[in-house]
């Protein structure tokens, strides 16, 4: 009991249980799933199809959180993307294979830019992200020449609202991506590195890892996951906004690897446990509206809601509120 | 010396921490106007008898009277006010104000609610002229060497109206003429009736300046005696609870080992860290040793070989092959390797696990993309932490929670699972009690004797003689004489240096 209280995983997957929880409260159907059309359908499902895109960001922020860094770039690099698909299909690319790689690789150079500025030219990532942060919605106007880019194409579409083995393509998207990730730096010793970087740069480079090519790494890798959440925010909505496409998401993103408790100090991180920060975002936006609160409350009880799951992760916390417990006895 | 009243009392004092009875019903005495060193090794029990002193934890049992009363500080703050005031190793105060700023932090001169800093900056300037010391005061605190900072937080600690000083391991970072400085301080504390309680790893230390010796061992006090009546190597035993023959063993002869072509030839080597000029020679099976004062280039010289600082001039043969080494990488991929002088900051990745900690640079070399199997890494640390008598409840216990021989020991083994050609140890010992200092000095003379080239920067001239076929003294980064061999004794190194300087 005790191990398990301290496992890092509880207290996220208690938060999410507990919320879902609720919402089964205030409906009784909201657990239940339905297969219709060769697809799955429910309140579940769709918690976690509209948590993809903050999902996505967060399995990259995860790795720049763990060397110490933060992308604050993301929710920009969504917009980018999301223009360079949108104008490409408008202007007749067909293949969406190819729409797809020229987004993914406008999201590699914004993040090997980052990772420049970063691991480089040794800016700080909260600085060097916000260059882009800025300059990204402005450089997504310039592309879609400051209007709201729309298209019509079921293909692309499909990667937003379409279906893949049951699942909606977001979510399938979203599994992909967490397992080809998760490979890519458990399966290496790239996470270890990540975590040595993020735990004591000076000490890392006695050892002899290339400390600024492994600050490059992850924010490319980054670049690469907002690019993706960017396809998936274009193709539902089937077109490009400049200004609003994931606009703040980059701190959502942010609070989900918070949530999966992780350290902005930088250390050890778990691509899977953001993803259940995300996930518990993306429960507590659903329960508001299932609970009928008036929209004029929810950003105030979502603040409320995610302080008190931070509090509880923090051990310090937890100790006074025992002492408080056993005090009263 | 005549035994005034005690100012400072221990009587049976008990703390117990879950699993371990970190001090078992110890007496201590402290009187007005004498030093009084408190030695033991690590675990022993020395920090946790200071920090019931210093009020960081409360005592489960026993009494401390201060003056015949018994007081229970409940606090640093409390001890404070009660006249208990402790000097750390690290300097705890504020390294971005000013000098002056710190010395008075909490208690500065003000005048309508502001702060008057002239007066401030006058009564500072004042204080540290007590202690011998002209600085700007005005000038941040960390701008200073940790040696000056260390007697501002003397300065402020007595200032505080201390009766009662503990220095814990206060000398850890100065060089010769710091402490002898520090020493100076320390004495005319004692003649103006300060009772100082003195924790230190260095014995020479103990015997210049103390008056009584308490040793504790495992959490008891194995006895208290006047430091001119005990010889040394009855301390060495009172601390280590048998004769450890390694430490006062006579010099060893080293192998010869074959004379063909040196494994490592250096000459004129020059960096933009401020190394200006060293030349040697290394071969297989030899150690070097790297002598000289605080600031005279060893470290310099350490981290220009293993590609942390940008070469400037000279050269570096190895294998009769030129190299330039311009990264930690391209040192490793020569089988280089260096455990740092500041193991804190430099060696250890705190957090990471004592696995993670050993396999890491062997991780490094083989690529990102070729990750060693779980197995593999579990057998390597296993292994390592066998043969390095590495003291841990499992490999997967944060490397952090070591003491710092077994950190050391932690670093070392990172090292030789690398199976290094040339292994570079900027000051092996530092911060480490006796037992695993002799360990660590024994390894070394055991992995030399395998074939592999040393190179040991220390301040500890005892340890170079102890291990060194060669010693390199070096002064304001110039290597200023080499002394071989037979002649490798520690009257010629001190002469050396004392003679370049």
């Amino acid at each position: 009991m005790r191990s398990l209280l301290q496992h890092r995983g509880f207290w996220p997957l208690a938060a999410l249980a507990v919320i879902l929880l609720a919402n089964l409260a205030l409906s009784p159907e909201f657990f239940a799933l339905e297969f219709r059309d060769g697809r799955l359908y429910g309140s579940l499902v769709d918690v976690v199809n509209r948590a993809a895109p903050v999902a996505l960001l967060a399995i990259g922020m995860s790795l720049v959180i763990a060397t110490g860094g933060v992308d604050l770039s993301v929710g920009a690099v969504i917009a980018i993307a999301g223009a360079v698909a949108a104008n490409l299909l408008v202007g007749g690319v067909d293949a969406v294979p190819l729409v797809v790689l020229l987004a993914l690789l406008t999201g590699l150079m914004a993040g090997l830019v980052n990772g420049g500025l970063v691991g480089l030219l040794g800016i700080q990532p909260i600085v060097a992200t916000l260059v882009l942060m800025v300059a990204g919605r402005g450089i997504a106007q310039l592309i879609n020449a400051g209007q709201i880019v729309t298209f019509r194409h079921e293909g692309f579409a499909d990667l937003g609202v379409g279906s893949v083995l049951a699942l909606p393509t977001p979510v399938a998207i979203l599994l992909v991506t967490l397992v080809l990730v998760q490979l890519l730096v458990r399966g290496t010793a790239l996470g270890l590195f990540i975590e040595a970087v993020g735990f004591n740069p000076r000490a890392s480079r006695h050892v002899g890892i290339r400390v600024g090519a492994v600050k490059v790494a992850v924010y490319a890798i980054s670049g690469l996951c907002a690019a993706l959440a960017g396809i998936v925010v274009t193709a539902d909505i089937q077109g490009a906004d400049a200004n609003n496409a994931g606009l703040w998401l980059e701190l959502d993103a942010i609070l989900a690897v918070v949530i999966g408790g992780a350290s902005l100090a930088g250390g050890r991180f778990s691509l899977w446990l953001s993803v259940v920060g995300a996930l518990v975002i993306q429960a507590l936006a659903t329960t508001l509206v299932i609970g009928g609160v008036p929209p004029t409350f929810n950003l105030l009880i979502k603040s409320l809601v995610i302080v008190a799951v931070l509090l509880l992760q923090s051990a310090p916390f937890r100790r006074q509120l025992a002492a408080l417990a056993t005090g009263r006895r | 010396m005549s035994a005034p009243a005690a100012v400072l009392e221990l009587r049976g004092v008990s703390k117990r921490f879950p699993g371990a009875q970190a001090l078992d019903r110890v007496d201590f005495e402290l009187a007005a106007g004498e030093v009084h060193a408190l030695l033991g090794e690590n675990g022993a029990g020395k920090s946790t008898l200071i920090k019931l002193l210093t009020g960081v934890y409360p005592a489960d049992g026993g009494e401390i009277l201060l003056d015949g009363r018994p007081i229970r500080p409940s606090g640093p703050a409390e001890a404070l006010a009660l006249g208990i005031s402790p000097v750390y190793q690290e300097v705890n105060l504020l390294a971005n104000l000013s000098v002056a700023h710190n010395l008075y932090l909490g208690r500065e001169p003000r005048r309508f609610g502001g702060i008057r800093w002239r007066q401030l900056n006058t009564d500072a300037t004042r204080l540290l002229a007590r202690f011998g010391l002209d600085l700007d005061v005005r000038r941040s605190l960390g701008s200073f060497p940790i040696a000056v900072q260390q007697l501002v937080a003397i300065a402020r600690g007595v200032d505080c109206s201390a009766r009662v000083l503990v220095l814990d391991e206060p000398t850890a970072s100065l060089d010769a003429a710091e402490v002898k400085m520090l020493f100076g301080v320390v004495a005319e504390l004692r003649r103006s009736g300060t009772a100082i309680v003195f924790v230190t790893h260095f014995l020479d230390q103990v015997y210049a300046i103390s008056d009584r010796i308490t040793v504790l061992r495992n959490g008891a006090r194995v006895g208290t005696w006047d430091a001119a009546a005990l010889a040394r190597p009855a301390l060495v035993a009172a601390m280590l609870g048998r004769e450890l023959e390694a430490v006062e063993q006579a010099r060893s002869v080293h192998a010869a080992g074959s004379r063909q072509l040196p494994v490592l030839r250096v000459s004129d080597l020059a960096a933009d860290n401020g190394l200006a000029s060293a030349s040697f020679a290394i071969d297989a099976g030899e150690t070097l040793g790297l002598a000289g004062l605080l600031g005279a280039g060893r470290t310099e010289l350490c981290e220009t070989l293993f590609g942390l600082a940008r070469q400037t001039g000279g050269a570096i043969a190895f294998r009769d092959r030129e190299q330039r080494v311009a990264s930690p990488a391209a040192a490793m991929r020569l089988r280089f390797a260096l455990c740092p002088e500041d193991r804190k900051a430099s060696g250890i990745i705190g957090p990471l696990s004592i696995r993670e900690n050993i396999v890491i640079a062997l991780q490094v070399r083989r690529g990102w993309w070729r990750r060693l199997p779980e197995s593999e890494q579990a057998r390597l640390a296993g292994e390592a932490i066998r043969r390095l008598g590495i003291v841990c409840p499992d490999a997967e216990t944060p490397v952090e929670a070591l003491s710092g021989g077994n950190q050391q020991r932690a670093i070392l083994a990172r090292w030789l699972c690398t199976e290094p050609c040339l292994l570079v140890l900027d000051e092996p010992t530092r911060g480490i009690d006796v037992g695993a200092h002799a360990a660590i000095i024994a390894l070394i003379r055991e992995l030399c004797s395998r074939g592999l080239a040393v190179i040991v920067a220390s301040s500890e001239i005892e340890e170079l003689v102890a291990v060194s076929d060669r010693v390199l003294v070096l002064r304001e980064g110039r290597g200023i004489a080499t002394i071989e061999g037979p002649a490798v004794t520690e009257p010629a190194i001190f002469r050396a240096i004392a003679e370049a300087s």
